[in-house]
This record gives C-alpha cells, sequence and structure tokens, in this order.
C-alpha cells in the first residue's frame, strides 16, 4: 500500500533538460561550509601567532597559540594537567549526571500530586532564584576542599533546571493521550510510564546543553574557592604567580573539554530523541 | 437482553456555585452488532455521554450495564475512539497499536506477534516500523481504530473519529469501517455532526436536542446493507437526510441565520 513516489517513475529526461538536484545542492553547501569554518580558524589563529610574534600584541598578556601548545605539552609532560583534566571533567560529569538524574526525578513526580506541586512550586522558583555559586565557599566548608564539593557545586547547579525542564514536560502532556489510557484500562503507573515520562523526554533533553556547561561552571568555581587539583586551581594558581601562559593553557583546555562534552550531551540528545522532533 | 443498557443516566456539574445539566435523563437500549449514531448540535452532551460509558465521568443518577453486568463509573470496558488518533509520536505504528495488550500485561513480544497479521490485513502493512507523523491522517486513524480492535471490546464508541478527514479520505475510512464492523460483528455507537455519515452507516440514529442534551428522536435507518456509494444517491436516503436536517435545524440556536449554512454544520 506504500505510495511511490513521482520521481521514481519518470522516464530518462531528453538531453539539456534542467533538473534540479536539491541534495546535491545541499551537499555542495554543506562542503563549502567546512571549508569556509576552518578557514575561518586558521585564519584566527594564523593572525593571533602573527601579531604576538611581531609585536602588535603583548605576548605577555596574550601568549600565542605556539607557546601554548608547548607550555601544554610541558604541563602534560612534567606537571600534572591530565590528572586536573580528569579531576575537572571527573566532577562536572558526575555532578551533571546527577543533577540531571535526580532533577528530572523531581519534575516528573509533580505529575503524581497536583497538591504538591503545588505546594513546592513557589520553592523551585526560590532555589532557582539562588545565585548558587554564591554559596560555593559555604559548601567547601561543609564538604571540604575535595573531590565532593565539586561535584556539590555542579550538582546544585543542573538539578533545579533539570527539575524545572521536566515539569514543563509534565504541564504539557497532551490530557487525551491520558484519557485514551485510561479508557483501555490503564492504572496510574501505566500512565506515568507509558505516557508522561516519554512525553516529558524532549524536555528533559532540550536543557542538556545547557545543564553540562552550568555543571563546568560549578565545577572550576568550587576549585577556584580551594581545591588540591582540578585545572580550575590550576589556572588560579598560574595567575598567582603570573604565568599567563600557563592560564591560557587552562583556558583552551577547559574549552576543548566544554566542546567535547557538548558532543556527548549532542550525541545522548540523539540517542534519547530517536524517531521524534526535537523540542525547541 | 440487550448488549449495552443506559438506564436513565444524567449528568449535573456545578460552576460558580450554580448547578447546571449536561446531559438531562438518557435511557437507550443498544442490540449486540447494532450500529448506532448520534447527532445533535455542539455541545448537547454527547462527548458527556461517552465520557460516562467508557467510565471516565460518573453519572449524576443511573446505571449503566454492559450484557446486564453494571459498568457504572468503570474504565476498560468499551473501546473509545476520538478525533484525534491520539497515536503515542515516540512509539512505531506496531508499538501504538499492542499498547492496549501491554497494559493487560502481555510481553511485547507476543502483542506484537498478533498486532502485525491485523496492521498487514488492514491497510498498514509495510507501516509496522514508522512513526506516525510519517502517516496521513486517514492511516493514522486506522492505526488508532486497529488498536482499539486489538483491545477486543465488544462495544466501541467513535467520538467523530473522521472529522478531521478530508471528505475522499473520509468517504474510503466510513467503507472501512462498515468492513471491519462486519467482520467483527462489533456493537459501535458513532457520534458525528455529518448527516451523510449517520445515515449510511447506521442502524439507528439517536437525535439530540441543544444542551442540556436529551433524546429528542429515534430515526430507524431501513436501508439495505452492504451500502455503497450509490446508497446515497437512493431517494429513502434524501427522505432520512430530509427528516434529520430538519430536525437539527429546530435545534439551532439561531435559526434565523440558516439561510447561509451548509448542511453538515450543525454547529
Amino acid at each position: 500500500m506504500k505510495v511511490m513516489p513521482m520521481a521514481g517513475k519518470t522516464k530518462a529526461p531528453s538531453p539539456g533538460l534542467f533538473i534540479e538536484d536539491r541534495s546535491r545542492r545541499a551537499k555542495r553547501i554543506r562542503r563549502r561550509a567546512i571549508i569556509g569554518q576552518m578557514a575561518i580558524g586558521l585564519l584566527i589563529l594564523v593572525l593571533w601567532e602573527g601579531c604576538t610574534r611581531f609585536g602588535w600584541l603583548d605576548s605577555y598578556y596574550w601568549s600565542s597559540p605556539s607557546t601554548i601548545v608547548r607550555v601544554g605539552w610541558q604541563a602534560v609532560v612534567h606537571g600534572s594537567l591530565l590528572s586536573d583534566l580528569a579531576y575537572t571533567s571527573g566532577a562536572t560529569i558526575l555532578g551533571f549526571i546527577a543533577g540531571t538524574l535526580i532533577g528530572s526525578a523531581i519534575g516528573l513526580s509533580f505529575w503524581w500530586s497536583e497538591l504538591y506541586s503545588r505546594i513546592t512550586e513557589p520553592y523551585m522558583i526560590a532555589i532557582n532564584a539562588i545565585p548558587k555559586l554564591a554559596l560555593a565557599p559555604v559548601l567547601v566548608i561543609m564538604f571540604g576542599i575535595g573531590f565532593d564539593s565539586k561535584v556539590v557545586l555542579a550538582f546544585l547547579m543542573t538539578v533545579i533546571v533539570a527539575a524545572i525542564a521536566a515539569y514543563s514536560g509534565v504541564c504539557n502532556i497532551d490530557k487525551d493521550l491520558e484519557k485514551m489510557l485510561i479508557s483501555l484500562g490503564a492504572k496510574r503507573h501505566h500512565v506515568f510510564l507509558k505516557v508522561v515520562v516519554p512525553s516529558s523526554i524532549p524536555w528533559m533533553v532540550s536543557t542538556l546543553k545547557i545543564n553540562i556547561s552550568l555543571a563546568l561552571a560549578g565545577t572550576i568555581v568550587g576549585e577556584f574557592i580551594s581545591s588540591r587539583q582540578g585545572i580550575g586551581r590550576m589556572i588560579l594558581y598560574a595567575g598567582q604567580v603570573l604565568d599567563i601562559d600557563l592560564v591560557w593553557v587552562g583556558v583552551v583546555v577547559l574549552s576543548f573539554l566544554s566542546i567535547v562534552m557538548y558532543l556527548g550531551t549532542v550525541w545522548l540528545e540523539r540517542l534519547l530523541m530517536r524517531g521524534r522532533t526535537p523540542k525547541s | 437482553m440487550s448488549e449495552l443498557a443506559i438506564n436513565h443516566c444524567s449528568k449535573y456539574f456545578k460552576k460558580d456555585a450554580i448547578n447546571f445539566c449536561a446531559v438531562q435523563p438518557i435511557t437507550m437500549h443498544v442490540e449486540s452488532g447494532q450500529f448506532i449514531s448520534i447527532i445533535g448540535p455542539s455541545g448537547c452532551g454527547k462527548s458527556t455521554l461517552f465520557n460516562m460509558i467508557a467510565g471516565l465521568e460518573r453519572p449524576s443518577e443511573g446505571e449503566i450495564t454492559l450484557s446486564g453486568m453494571p459498568i457504572t463509573g468503570e474504565t476498560g470496558h468499551v473501546g473509545y475512539m476520538l478525533q484525534k488518533d491520539l497515536l503515542l509520536p515516540w512509539r512505531t505504528i506496531l508499538d501504538n497499536v499492542i499498547i492496549a495488550l501491554e497494559i493487560r500485561g502481555m510481553s511485547r513480544k507476543e502483542a506484537r506477534q498478533r498486532a502485525i497479521p491485523m496492521l498487514q490485513k488492514y491497510g498498514l502493512g509495510g507501516f509496522e516500523r514508522d512513526h506516525p507523523d510519517a502517516l496521513s491522517g486517514g492511516m493514522r486513524q486506522r492505526a488508532g481504530l486497529i488498536r482499539t480492535l486489538l483491545d477486543d471490546k465488544q462495544v466501541i464508541l467513535f467520538d467523530e473519529p473522521f472529522g478531521a478527514l478530508d471528505a475522499q479520505t473520509r468517504l474510503q475510512m466510513q467503507n472501512w469501517l462498515l468492513k471491519i464492523w462486519n467482520e467483527f460483528k462489533k456493537t459501535v455507537l458513532f457520534v458525528t455532526h455529518d448527516i451523510d455519515e449517520a445515515i449510511y452507516l447506521s442502524d439507528e440514529i439517536y437525535v439530540f436536542t441543544k444542551r442540556p442534551g436529551r433524546i429528542k428522536a429515534k430515526v430507524q435507518v431501513d436501508l439495505a446493507r452492504p451500502r455503497n456509494e450509490t446508497t446515497m444517491m437512493e431517494a429513502r436516503f434524501l427522505q432520512l437526510k430530509r427528516e434529520l436536517l430538519l430536525m437539527l435545524n429546530e435545534e439551532r440556536p439561531h435559526p434565523e441565520f440558516d439561510g447561509n449554512e451548509g448542511d453538515a454544520h450543525g454547529g
């Protein structure tokens, strides 16, 4: 019963006929876009390197790509860059996962009782309004200067955002879908598992990208406050001893870490959104 | 004994401390295997009546029985199809139609095995792995009906199932529904705004008054079956249509606007 598309049935066209090939055009644009993107990246690096080498930019403040690579390599070989990287990304990812899971669970739980969600809602908004980073000194005192306080900060940065996202999902459920399921004899737990959770997934997924960078910000601030390890501590230390090249190394490494984690969430998003159209 | 009996069921709501009546006491007895249509102006309480039969709303008084067994306020006894197809967009067509079986505790694998031949037989073969948004409105309604059929209830309620479809697809779906009704011997209650549709499909048509709804008339459709497109041109068909149109016109809130409106409006 599948309807064949018209295109499959056309006869061989006469020569000289103009045939619009949209997929080829799209492919060409994609290729040119990639070339253009790489060219601009390269241009920035060359300008940066050139400007600092010829003294148009002060290399003391601006460092230079070649210096950053050299100092970065030194930090890998002789310093603790790799273990710092593992420390920072570990705290970020743990905090992100815990925040997303627990936050989503809190948001979804509001579906079960209107009274409970009504009572809780203003407190959610209030907690969301607190600048969590300002609490960092207290948290470091509470959880120590070790790994735990960084995970807690990353967790606090993400949990309310995830909860609010899941709650928006719950608020936007098609009531008729619930009605349909109930008319089929479904109990509340069936409705929850078969309608509420899956239909809230696009909302929860839409905050993953924001949350991963919030988690990273939380971890770095935690490391700034007090830490023995981590990229944040490395940057703070380098700044204090006026090793600005090393500060740049830290910034570049964090940028790469951020990009990698962003790509990770894109992959996660694809995995969770198979066969669906994304929200927003 | 009739299959589905609605005994003196009414529905009152309280709004701003004032009671108002959505449905006046209604008594209907539907025989097994009958195709019954309900027509009436918008807001006449047809959907409230259906919600009461499906157990989603409790009647203010009265009782509903299915084969003599009381089902008032209980869900899961009748099939229910709405104008919206209500397929779950994240599930494939196959996984959508098996949802009732899943709720009943059947394993997905077994449910799928049971559903695949149904999909193939009733025009959805090849679409099993597609998601609903890849299908046309008519195809989605087919999937919705197959989901209802797999639930295997003797009585199925239809609340304007083809209301959102274009005229061509609608006629196709009507013929398809008649075929299925004939094969499965289901008892059908069908709400529609379309008088042609009601006559074409039904054994009996209940005409409802405007709100608060009550049964205004019961019209027997004595057209021979099987019916096809030519049925719609028979003199008897047109006579029934005229009768029903006149009855519905009496229920219009503003009869003075009648002249310019088409036949299937009803509100």
